[in-house]
């Protein structure tokens, strides 16, 4: 580009000026060597999105967290590990669960930054651009008009992707090196669903933000509406579940069929909620003790030992959370996806 | 009909009850520049949309270079660039980076694409700037680097959406004739709505005249004033001391065949004749022994073309 900027700077001659009228002429070349239009969206926007003070912001955020409940969980990953423990074989997890309750620990951390994330990521993917006057003239380009919305999700999909892996073997990594205990491959392979599920669970809030990016005119507005859901769900939810669980609650004389009902339907009405879908895959993932989400009853308890399942077990465990966190993006994105193929294309 | 660039046929585009393009058949032959004159709300945006396919017709066709707009947007566009009025860059992003992502999405390969780049920005006079963030450059700036966008993708059609709006007098007449040049040199063909009657008058070789989503008329500026005022093709201007009224004036004037109209605005007779009447009419004023202090004869311009049609009412109301 040097080089094109100093030639042109050249004076130019009348050969030169002739030239410069044949190249305006001649049609674009051949369309081999140029990539893919869908390509350029999502460079174009990752790029966006690394130069943009927003994500750096979140992304400082993130680190010192980060960095914050590795500190915690290493001065604790001492206490953490108890004679009776079955999780005790699983001593690396504990770099990701592991608290004295001055800061929670990674997982609980990640599933309370994660929505901002991915709401800061999403949340001005399509009004900024029909506010900007760029979408008319974008869309005016020989591209599908989906090629956008996809190509804005993916980029940030691989945003969050790469954030996400590299501070989970950043964590890992330091991790090695301050206890010393390297993990097992089941261990490894629980972090990597645990990331996973991160990415997963990050890509809910995005798309719920793209939705209101295109649902809603006003960038501002849309990052309310998508900051009202999320505190909503974090704070407000638990209120109403629990006034609800109190109305319901079966009397003392009821049934143990009744409670057991009664304890389900409050389970699922928290279900309904992506964060608690998030956090009991997390848990199951990096506790492999933990057997079941729900109730058991005696009956399924008796004669069990407490031990850690193995990988594919506490997969299954999660199986449902995790159905339920696709199914919900899948919404997302296919409603956002919808009301933005139907949309006339006005500039400004 | 492989003359024509851009044909229309039975367009129609239908917001609920509100028709904003109704039954609209229109042609524009290969390198021409086309004026799509209307005033604001009177559908020209709509059907500039409906020709790149980024809004569906509730009926009838468009052909934009023999494809079909509706059925094949892509295609379309990859042949015909785009100038919406108020065009948006992406702001944090120089003017080169935003040619050259345009560049992309059209798929010309990066040098191909930096070398014209660096041509059309030397064109619309903004090689200096290049390297600036779009967000310092002037609206003006931005309609320039608007073209250049439009231009790098080598396209056989502009359309261009009231690319004027907002723009200085001085860079206005810059702005068209740049698209004149670029239309004559490279064998372009332009469309141009706007709503100012000049421009359009100084640049385009036909005019359509759009009007609550009806094509009223369309031709050369000539033709199109001996169509609408085939009645009346003359009208005389004369100012009269002391100042009489219409009633007056016709009766000093009655002996003279051919006088349509005469009405009074702005301290003028507007008299409108059949033939050049122009020293009968002076006679008679004289003669009567009023002072005549000013004649000029008119030819039509786009002014009157757009009051006839857009103000409404046919000129003789006034007539006394």
């Amino acid at each position: 580009m040097i080089f094109i900027t100093a030639t042109l700077k050249e004076d130019l001659s009348m050969n030169r000026l002739l030239n410069i009228v044949a190249l305006l002429k001649a049609p674009p070349a051949a369309t081999g060597r140029a990539p893919h239009p869908f390509r350029a969206i999502v460079d174009k926007e990752v790029s966006d999105h690394l130069r943009s003070w927003r994500f750096n912001i979140l992304l400082v955020l993130i680190l010192l967290t980060c960095f914050g409940s590795l500190y915690i969980s290493v001065t604790n990953i001492g206490k953490a590990v108890k004679p009776d423990d079955p999780d005790g074989a699983f001593f690396f997890l504990k770099l990701f669960t592991a608290s004295d309750g001055t800061l929670p620990p990674f997982h609980v951390l990640i599933g309370f930054l994660g929505p901002l994330l991915g709401i800061s990521l999403g949340f001005d993917a399509i009004n900024s651009e029909q506010n900007g006057g760029t979408l008319s003239r974008i869309m005016a380009q020989p591209i599908h008009r989906d090629y956008l919305i996809n190509g804005k999700f993916v980029a940030s999909l691989i945003v969050i992707s790469v954030l996400f892996f590299a501070l989970g073997f950043l964590v890992m990594g330091l991790g090695l090196i301050i206890i010393g205990v390297p993990p097992t491959a089941g261990e490894f392979l629980r972090i990597i669903f645990f990331i996973l599920l991160n990415i997963l669970y990050v890509a809910f809030w995005l798309n719920l933000s793209i939705l209101f990016s295109v649902l809603l005119r006003q960038a501002a507005t849309s990052a309310l509406a998508g900051i009202a859901v999320w505190l909503f769900f974090t704070i407000f939810y638990q209120i109403i579940i629990k006034l609800v669980a109190k109305a319901l609650m079966p009397s003392e004389m009821a049934s143990g069929q009744a409670v057991l009902h009664y304890q389900e339907l409050i389970l699922n009405l928290f279900r309904i909620v992506p964060s608690q879908l998030f956090s009991d895959a997390t848990t199951t993932l990096l506790m492999p003790s933990v057997r079941s989400l729900g109730p058991l009853t005696m009956e399924q308890v008796y004669g069990a030992i407490p031990s850690p399942l193995p990988l594919g077990q506490s997969l299954l465990i999660v199986w449902p959370q995790l159905t339920g966190l696709i199914a919900s993006t899948v919404v997302c994105f296919a409603l956002s996806y919808f009301s933005f193929m139907k949309r006339e294309i006005r500039p400004r | 009909m492989s003359e024509y660039i851009i044909s229309l046929a039975g367009l129609t585009k239908k917001y609920g009850a509100l028709t904003a393009v109704d039954r609209l058949d229109l042609s524009i032959r290969k390198g021409e520049v086309f004026g799509l004159l209307g005033p604001n709300g009177a559908g020209k945006s709509t059907t500039i949309l409906m020709m790149l396919g980024l809004t569906e017709p509730t009926s009838g066709s468009v052909q934009v270079c023999g494809i079909d707009a509706t059925m094949h947007p892509v295609e379309v566009k990859r042949k015909a660039g785009y100038l919406p009025d108020e065009v948006g860059f992406y702001e944090h992003r120089s003017g080169l980076e935003n040619l050259l992502y345009t560049a992309r999405l059209n798929r010309i390969p990066v040098q191909e694409a930096t070398e014209r780049a660096y041509l059309l920005l030397k064109r619309v006079g903004l090689y200096e700037v290049a390297h600036k963030k779009t967000r310092t450059y002037s609206r003006g700036m931005r309609q320039r680097l608007g073209l250049a966008d439009v231009l790098i993708k080598n396209p056989e059609v502009i359309i261009l959406d009231e690319p004027t709006l907002g723009i200085d007098p001085r860079g206005v007449r810059e702005f068209l004739d740049l698209i004149v040049q670029l239309s004559r040199e490279e064998k372009i063909t332009v469309l141009l709505s706007s709503h100012h009657l000049h421009q359009v008058q100084q640049v385009c070789d036909r005019v359509g005249i759009f009007v609550g989503g009806r094509l009223l008329a369309e031709g050369d500026i000539p033709t199109l004033s001996e169509k609408l005022f085939a009645g009346e093709p003359y009208i005389i201007e004369a100012g009269v001391q002391p100042l009489p009224d219409t009633a007056r004036l016709q009766t000093v004037l009655q002996d003279i065949e051919g006088i349509r109209s005469i009405q009074f605005s702005e301290g003028l007779f507007r008299i409108g004749c059949q033939r050049d009447l122009t020293s009968a009419i002076a006679g008679a004023i004289v003669r009567s022994g009023l002072a005549l202090t000013h004649l000029q004869r008119k030819t039509y311009g786009l002014d009157d073309i757009y009051n006839r049609y857009f103000e409404g009412g046919p000129v003789y109301e006034q007539t006394a």
